[in-house]
């Protein structure tokens, strides 16, 4: 059951914005174990929400489902109106990801990489955008280096890239300021204001609470393999959220 | 479709970059194919008779076997840095992501084979730089190529990936193990093309249905 605050509005009520994600009764178990019980979310076009949740609770299940890389056992998924069990494809084009490590191949360059990955997404122009995202992500001096010899941050910024490249309108992130230093905290939340502000979506993941709060306009709060608080930024407090926390070995 | 050749092309032409820089995968077929035919030829006393009887045998044995490394290993590379996902995130369909890590895998295979059978026709004193085993030497390839990319696939997400390649594998690649040991056999003896065309049958039979099965079994492998 969904925990209500007051001032929160009811999820899709806003029927003339487009829905960037509208998933459905999601449900998804490893073994026996069960991560997802007939989960709902809607996030609309142009909204920042935040999904915050305790350890193992299936935060990043969530978004692996989300994304098309992990097939959920029951429920459906749109992304912006294309059904992901029908036009994943297309629904990709649509969609970036940053999640835990930065899946770019260490032995090529960050060149090569957003060459190869741009080459994939067909993205129009791909040298021009490539160092138009080298220039926005001050990856310059970095470019014609193997990605494994690059840091944690620079690895970060050049997988920011990756999912950037190709114009996506929704942007999910899991955990994406995790061991980031100012500066490269600076760029990510840039990029996020940015994607924000072209009037796109991001579903972002985080254990920072107030950080979560501050950047996004809705709250999720995932236990028990259900969204156990959908609220307006505005009015959560850190408190309401880890008062949902709960061990998964509960759920 | 010419799109899709472009992507299939360049998923392929990543592997081969990647491979450039790193040479694990040829070198580990390489190496380990030559060292199991040298061990026989030391295993077994080599008359010009059994080294017709045995070579095609040890030859794809040795070939499969080491197969097994260079498929492993085509596969850690993506599981490494999770690119696998990356590669899951793009607009491409898992299909031609399939056929791109199976066209990759297939030269591989094919430039050890380049290096594998001089030396072998070397040690064992047999005549196997024909047309015919060359021809062979494609369809066994494209057949490996073909499996062991479903199977690295399903591999790569288990603890104990080392084995469970060749388990999978070797058993299932046995019909074109056999075909291409036949074919070889009946040309070091000296017969045309009529002579071993059931096995080539064979050979390109399963190329056709394992190329089909391994596409639709790689994309459920890919999601769970």
């Amino acid at each position: 059951m969904t925990t209500s605050i007051q001032g929160a509005s009811p999820m899709g009520t806003k029927n003339s914005v487009a829905l960037a994600v509208q998933a459905t009764g999601l449900e998804k178990s490893f073994g026996n174990a069960a991560v997802l019980r007939g989960l709902d979310m809607t996030v609309r076009d142009g909204e920042a929400v935040v999904i915050f949740g305790a350890n193992g609770v299936g935060k990043s299940t969530l978004l692996r489902v989300l994304t098309t890389l992990t097939r959920p056992d029951y429920g459906s998924i749109s992304i912006y109106g294309r059904d992901l069990s029908k036009q994943a494809e297309y629904a990709r084009l649509s969609l970036g990801a940053v999640l835990h490590s930065p899946m770019l191949y260490g032995d090529m360059t960050i060149r090569e990489n957003l060459n190869f990955f741009g080459k994939m997404f067909r993205v129009r122009d791909l040298p021009g955008r490539i160092e138009e995202m080298t220039d926005r992500l001050g990856l310059g001096p970095r470019m014609e280096q193997r990605t494994r010899e690059l840091s944690h941050g620079y690895q970060k910024r050049a997988a920011l890239a990756r999912a950037m490249l190709h114009r996506p309108r929704i942007l999910f992130l899991d955990e994406a300021e995790t061991g980031l230093d100012e500066p490269a905290r600076k760029v990510l939340d840039g990029v996020i204001s940015e994607h924000r502000a072209a009037g796109h979506a991001v579903v972002m993941t985080t254990h920072s609470i107030e950080r979560g709060i501050a950047e996004s306009d809705r709250v999720f709060v995932l236990a028990g393999g259900r969204i156990a608080l959908d609220a307006p930024s505005s009015h959560v407090t850190p408190n309401d959220v880890t008062g949902l926390y709960s061990d998964p070995s509960d759920a | 479709m010419g799109a899709s050749l472009a992507t299939v092309w360049t998923l392929a032409r990543k592997d081969l970059l990647l491979e450039l820089r790193s040479k694990d995968i040829v070198l580990a077929i390489v190496v380990f194919a030559l060292l199991v035919i040298a061990i026989f030829t030391f295993a077994i006393e080599l008359t010009p008779s059994r080294a017709r009887d045995v070579g095609p045998g040890v030859l794809w044995a040795a070939v499969a076997f080491a197969g097994v490394l260079g498929l492993n290993r085509s596969f850690a590379v993506e599981a490494e840095g999770d690119t696998l996902d990356g590669l899951m995130l793009t607009p491409v369909s898992r299909e031609l992501i399939f056929f791109g890590k199976v066209l990759g895998n297939f030269i591989f295979i094919t430039i050890a084979q380049v290096v594998i059978f001089p030396v072998f026709e070397a040690l064992f004193n047999i005549s196997v730089l024909q047309v015919e085993t060359i021809v062979i030497a494609l369809l066994a390839s494209l057949g490996f190529a073909a499996v062991g990319t479903a199977f690295a696939a399903v591999s790569v997400r288990v603890r104990s990936r080392e084995i469970m390649l060749p388990l999978l594998f070797l058993p299932t690649s046995v019909p074109l193990i056999m075909a291409a040991v036949e074919s070889t056999s009946a040309v070091v003896d000296g017969g045309s093309w009529g002579d071993f065309s059931e096995w080539l049958q064979l050979a390109i039979a399963f190329d056709v249905i394992f190329m089909i099965a391994s596409a639709v079994l790689f994309q459920f492998v890919l999601e769970e």
